[in-house]
C-alpha cells in the first residue's frame, strides 16, 4: 500500500509539469499586453513608472523560460505564486481565502448530486421498466441538457416574480454566520447537484442491473433476505465502485460549474477570482487558480483510488 | 499458406464493414429515443441554415416603442431592451450555437485523433509524453480551460470555438490512442503490417475506420457539450458579442432584466435545452446501434 501510494505520488510529478507548462505559456498568449492596460487605465501604481520599469517590475522582461523557472521555483520552495499585477497582494493570499468557499461549494453540491442520484439510480434499476423507472430516466437525460447557469438565471427570477424573495447577494463567510452562510450557499449546490447527478444516477442504474444478475445476488434472494438486506449489504456496495471512480471524473465539471454559479450568485470563490483576474489579465492569479486546481483534481483522484480498498475489500495494492 | 494481398484485405474489411453499417442503420431507425434526438437536432439544423426566411424580424433591428414587450401576437416571444424580436434573435443565434458544436468538435477531432493515433501505434516514449499531456490537460476543468483560452484569444465567437475544440482535445486523444490500442492485435493488423503495408496506410486505411464508430458517438456528445460551453462563455461575455445573436449572451443580457422581462430569460434557455437533448439522445442511440457488443 505504501510502495502504491508512493509510486503514484511520483507518478504525479511529470503530470503536474505538464500541466503547469501548460497553463504558463497558454495564460502568456493573452493578447493585449497587461502594461497597456495598466498605462491605458492611469492605474496609480503605474502612472509613476515609464512602460519599462513597469515591464521590469513584473518581471516581464524575462525570457519565458526564465519567467517559468523562478515561477515554479517560487512555488516548489517558498509556496510562493507571485503577486497579483493589480492588487499587490500575493497570489497565495488571495487563492488561501477563496479555496475554502469554493471547496464548500463544491462538496455541499457533491452531497446534493449523491442524494439525489443513488437512490433513485437504485430505485430505477430495481423496478426496472417500470413507469418510475421511465420517469427516472427522462428526468436524467434531461438534467443532462439543462444548462446549470439557465437554470440559476431561473431562480434568480421567478422566486422573486411569485413570492417577492431574492436569494442573499451580500456573502456571508461560513466561519461568520454558518447558518446564513448555508442558506446562500444551498441553493446553487443543489443546482449544481442536480446537474451532476444526472449521470451518476444512470451510472449507478447500470451497475446496479449488472449487479443483481449476479450469483450471489441470486442466493441472498434463495435465502430469504428482505428487499431492503439484499439491495443495500449486497447489491449497493458492489455497484457503488464505479459511481466513486466517477466522482474523480466529474470534479472538473463541479469546479467549472461552481465558476458560473459563483458569477451568478456573487459568490467570492476562486471561480470569481479567475473569472476577474481573467477579464484584467492578472496572469499570476491566473495561472495559480489553474495549478491549485489541477492538483486538487488529481489529488482527489488518487485518494479515490485509494478509497477503492475500503469499499472493496478484494481490492489490493500494489 | 497463401499469401494475401493488401487489397484482399482491405476488399474483406470493406465488407464486414457494409454489413455492420447495415445492422447499426436497422437498430438506430427501431430506436424511438435516437429518432426523436435526431428529429430535434433536423429542426434546429433546418431553422440555423433557413434562418433568414424564416424568422419574421431582423434579428438586429430595433424598435424604440417596442421595449421588453411581453410575448404577444406581434412578438410570439415577445421583444427585448431595445426592442428586437426574441423569436428572431433566437433563430439567428441558433447558428451560431450549432455551428460552434460542429466546427469546436472538429478543432477537437483532427487535432486529437491524429494525436492518438500516433500514441496507441507507436507507444514508447512518445505515448509517454502525449499521455501524461493529456492526463495534466484532463485535470484542469473543461470550462476554465476554455474560459483563459478564450480570454487568451480574445472574446469572439470563432476564437470561444477554437477555445472550446481545444480544451476537446483530450478526450479524443484517450479515447482514439485506446481504440487503437484495443485494434491493434487484431488479425487483420497483423495481416496488413506481414505484407509490409507502410504505417501511414495501415493507420489511415485499417485502424481509422474500426474505431471510427466510437469515436462518431463521442463526437456526437461532444456536440452537445461544446453547444453548453458556448453558451456559457457567452452568459460570460466570452463568446459572441452583441449586437449579433447567441442564446448564451441573449440570457446574459437577460439577466439584467429579471425583474421587467422575465420572458427574455425564458426561450433561450429552453432553446438550449432541446438543442443538448437532441445530441445526446442523438449520440446514445449512435452508441447502441454501433457498439458492437449490442450486436
Amino acid at each position: 500500500m505504501k510502495t502504491y501510494v508512493a509510486r503514484r505520488l511520483l507518478a504525479l510529478v511529470p503530470t503536474l509539469f505538464f500541466a503547469s507548462l501548460i497553463v504558463f505559456v497558454t495564460v502568456r498568449l493573452i493578447p493585449g499586453d497587461v502594461i497597456d492596460l495598466m498605462l491605458s487605465q492611469n492605474d496609480v501604481s503605474a502612472s509613476k513608472l515609464t512602460r519599462d520599469q513597469l515591464v521590469a517590475a513584473l518581471g516581464l522582461d524575462r525570457p519565458m523560460w526564465e519567467q517559468y523557472g523562478r515561477w515554479m521555483g517560487g512555488i516548489l520552495f517558498r509556496g510562493d505564486f507571485g503577486q497579483s499585477l493589480w492588487q499587490s497582494v500575493p497570489v497565495s493570499e488571495l487563492l488561501l481565502a477563496r479555496m475554502p468557499v469554493t471547496l464548500e461549494l463544491g462538496l455541499l453540491a457533491l452531497i446534493v448530486a449523491l442524494i439525489v442520484a443513488i437512490p433513485i439510480g437504485v430505485y430505477s434499476a430495481i423496478r426496472q421498466d417500470t413507469t418510475g423507472d421511465y420517469i427516472a430516466r427522462s428526468f436524467s437525460i434531461l438534467m443532462l441538457a439543462v444548462p446549470s447557469f439557465w437554470t440559476g438565471t431561473m431562480v434568480m427570477v421567478f422566486p422573486s416574480i411569485w413570492w417577492g424573495w431574492s436569494p442573499e447577494v451580500r456573502f456571508v463567510p461560513f466561519t461568520e454566520n454558518p447558518i446564513q452562510n448555508l442558506k446562500q450557499m444551498i441553493l446553487p449546490a443543489i443546482i449544481l447537484g442536480t446537474a451532476l447527478s444526472a449521470v451518476s444516477m444512470r451510472l449507478t442504474r447500470t451497475m446496479m442491473l449488472e449487479v443483481l444478475r449476479q450469483d450471489y445476488i441470486r442466493t441472498a434472494w434463495a435465502k430469504g433476505l428482505s428487499e431492503r438486506l439484499v439491495v443495500a449489504r449486497h447489491a449497493l456496495r458492489n455497484a457503488l465502485i464505479p459511481v466513486v471512480t466517477l466522482i474523480g471524473v466529474q470534479a472538473p465539471l463541479l469546479i467549472g460549474g461552481a465558476v458560473i454559479m459563483e458569477q451568478i450568485f456573487v459568490i467570492p470563490g476562486m471561480g470569481l477570482l479567475l473569472l476577474d483576474a481573467v477579464y484584467q489579465r492578472d496572469y499570476p492569479i491566473i495561472t495559480g487558480v489553474f495549478l491549485v486546481v489541477g492538483v486538487a483534481i488529481m489529488l482527489l483522484n488518487l485518494v479515490i483510488d485509494l478509497s477503492y480498498g475500503l469499499l472493496d475489500p478484494r481490492v489490493r495494492y500494489r | 499458406m497463401t499469401a494475401t494481398s493488401p487489397a484482399a484485405v482491405s476488399t474483406a474489411g470493406a465488407e464486414v464493414l457494409a454489413q455492420r453499417r447495415n445492422r447499426a442503420l436497422a437498430k438506430f431507425m427501431g430506436n424511438p429515443a435516437a429518432l426523436f434526438g435526431a428529429t430535434l437536432v433536423l429542426v434546429f439544423v433546418v431553422l440555423a441554415v433557413f434562418a433568414s426566411w424564416i424568422a419574421p424580424y431582423e434579428p438586429n433591428k430595433t424598435n424604440f416603442i417596442m421595449l421588453r414587450k411581453a410575448p404577444s401576437a406581434m412578438h410570439w416571444l415577445g421583444t427585448d431592451e431595445i426592442g428586437r424580436d426574441i423569436l428572431s434573435r433566437l433563430i439567428h443565434g441558433g447558428i451560431a450555437s450549432l455551428y460552434a458544436g460542429v466546427v469546436s468538435v472538429f478543432i477537437a477531432l483532427f487535432v486529437g485523433m491524429p494525436i492518438g493515433l500516433v500514441a496507441g501505434w507507436f507507444g514508447g516514449w512518445l505515448d509517454a509524453i502525449i499521455s501524461r499531456a493529456t492526463d495534466a490537460l484532463l485535470a484542469v476543468p473543461f470550462l476554465i480551460l476554455a474560459i483563459a483560452l478564450a480570454a487568451a484569444l480574445g472574446p469572439s465567437l470563432t476564437n470561444a470555438m477554437i477555445a472550446i475544440g481545444l480544451s476537446q482535445v483530450p478526450i479524443f486523444v484517450r479515447l482514439t490512442r485506446g481504440q487503437v490500442l484495443a485494434v491493434k492485435t487484431e488479425d487483420f493488423v497483423e495481416g496488413a503490417r506481414a505484407v509490409g503495408v507502410p504505417n501511414s496506410l495501415i493507420l489511415l486505411r485499417h485502424i481509422t475506420p474500426n474505431i471510427f464508430a466510437p469515436i462518431v458517438v463521442q463526437a456526437t456528445l461532444t456536440v452537445a457539450t461544446a453547444i453548453i460551453a458556448e453558451a456559457s462563455l457567452s452568459f460570460l461575455g466570452l463568446g459572441q458579442q452583441p449586437p449579433a445573436p447567441s442564446w448564451g449572451s441573449m440570457l446574459n443580457t437577460a439577466k439584467n432584466y429579471m425583474d421587467s422581462a422575465p420572458w427574455m430569460s425564458i426561450s433561450p434557455g429552453i432553446a438550449i435545452v432541446l438543442v443538448v437533448l437532441g445530441f445526446n439522445l442523438l449520440g446514445d442511440g449512435l452508441r447502441d446501434a454501433l457498439d458492437p457488443r449490442e450486436q
